[in-house]
C-alpha cells in the first residue's frame, strides 16, 4: 500500500488487490457489502442519487457524481459546512486490481461544490501547500 | 478520530477561506508580513470598511491577529492557525487506512 503525495487538503490511498475489478466494484457499491467495511448505507451507484452513511459516531451524507461500472466511482461526502469529494478508481493489473481512493476537501477542477468558491483556488493552494509544509 | 469529529475550528477555517477576498487578504499578510488596514485596502479593489469587515472575520477564525498603534490597526497572519487543515488530512488518512484494511478482509471472504 502506498499513499501518493496529494495536494493540500486531499487524501489519497492506493492498494492492489488480487481480485478482478468486478468484485471490488460490488464491495464499493452494494449496501450489504459496504456495511461490512465502511458504514451502514442506502447507497446506489446512480448519478444524482443521494445517500447516507451512518455509524456509531455520526453520519455522512452524499450524492453520486459519477459512476462508471468496474472503473470509477465518485461521490460527495460531507455535512452542511464542508463537502469533500471521494473518488474511487479501479485499474486492472496483471495480478488483480489497483484500487485508488482520493478525497479532496477543495478540488481544483470542481470548485462549484465548495460554497461558491471561485477562481483563485489553485494559486491559493500552491501557496497554502508551502505554508502547511512549514507548520506540519 | 473519525470524520465526524472534525472540529469547529476546521469548519470556521474552511468557511472563512471560502471567500476569495478574504483568501487574498490572508495571502497578502502571509507573503508581505504585518500591514495596516490602509495598506491592505490599496489594491484590494474594495472599500476600507469592507476590508475591515473581512479582517474581522479572519480574526474571528484565528487566521490573523491585530495590533493597535495610535489610530492605526496593524494586521498580521498566523499560518499556524491552518493547523486544523493539516489535522483534517491526517484524520482522514487514518480513517481510510482502517477502511482499506476492512475492505481487504471483506474481499478475501466474498463469494466470487
Amino acid at each position: 500500500m502506498s499513499e501518493p503525495e496529494g495536494e493540500a487538503l486531499s487524501v489519497a490511498m492506493e492498494r492492489e488487490f488480487p481480485f478482478p475489478p468486478e468484485r471490488i466494484w460490488r464491495a464499493l457499491t452494494q449496501p450489504h457489502l459496504l456495511e461490512e467495511w465502511l458504514m451502514k448505507t442506502d447507497f446506489r451507484p446512480d448519478v444524482g442519487q443521494a445517500f447516507s452513511f451512518s455509524a456509531e459516531w455520526g453520519s455522512v451524507r452524499g450524492e453520486v457524481l459519477d459512476a462508471e461500472p468496474h472503473r470509477s466511482l465518485s461521490y460527495t461526502w460531507g455535512d452542511d459546512h464542508l463537502r469533500s469529494i471521494v473518488t474511487w478508481t479501479l485499474t486492472p493489473t496483471r495480478g488483480g486490481t489497483l484500487l485508488r481512493m482520493e478525497q479532496t476537501g477543495f478540488r481544483r477542477d470542481q470548485p462549484r461544490y465548495f460554497m461558491g468558491a471561485k477562481a483563485g483556488w489553485p494559486r491559493f493552494f500552491d501557496n497554502l501547500e508551502q505554508l502547511l509544509a512549514k507548520i506540519a | 478520530m473519525t470524520p465526524a469529529s472534525r472540529s469547529v475550528s476546521q469548519d470556521a477555517i474552511f468557511r472563512t477561506l471560502a471567500d476569495p477576498t478574504r483568501r487574498g487578504l490572508f495571502e497578502r499578510l502571509c507573503r508581505d508580513g504585518e500591514q495596516t488596514v490602509g495598506a491592505l485596502t490599496e489594491g484590494a479593489g474594495i472599500s476600507q470598511p469592507a476590508v475591515s469587515k473581512h479582517l474581522a472575520i479572519l480574526k474571528q477564525a484565528g487566521l490573523v491577529h491585530d495590533r493597535h498603534e495610535g489610530r492605526q490597526t496593524h494586521y498580521r497572519a498566523d499560518p499556524g492557525a491552518l493547523r486544523p487543515l493539516v489535522d483534517w488530512t491526517r484524520e482522514m488518512t487514518e480513517f481510510w487506512r482502517g477502511r482499506f484494511d476492512a475492505l481487504e478482509e471483506l474481499l478475501n471472504r466474498m463469494d466470487q
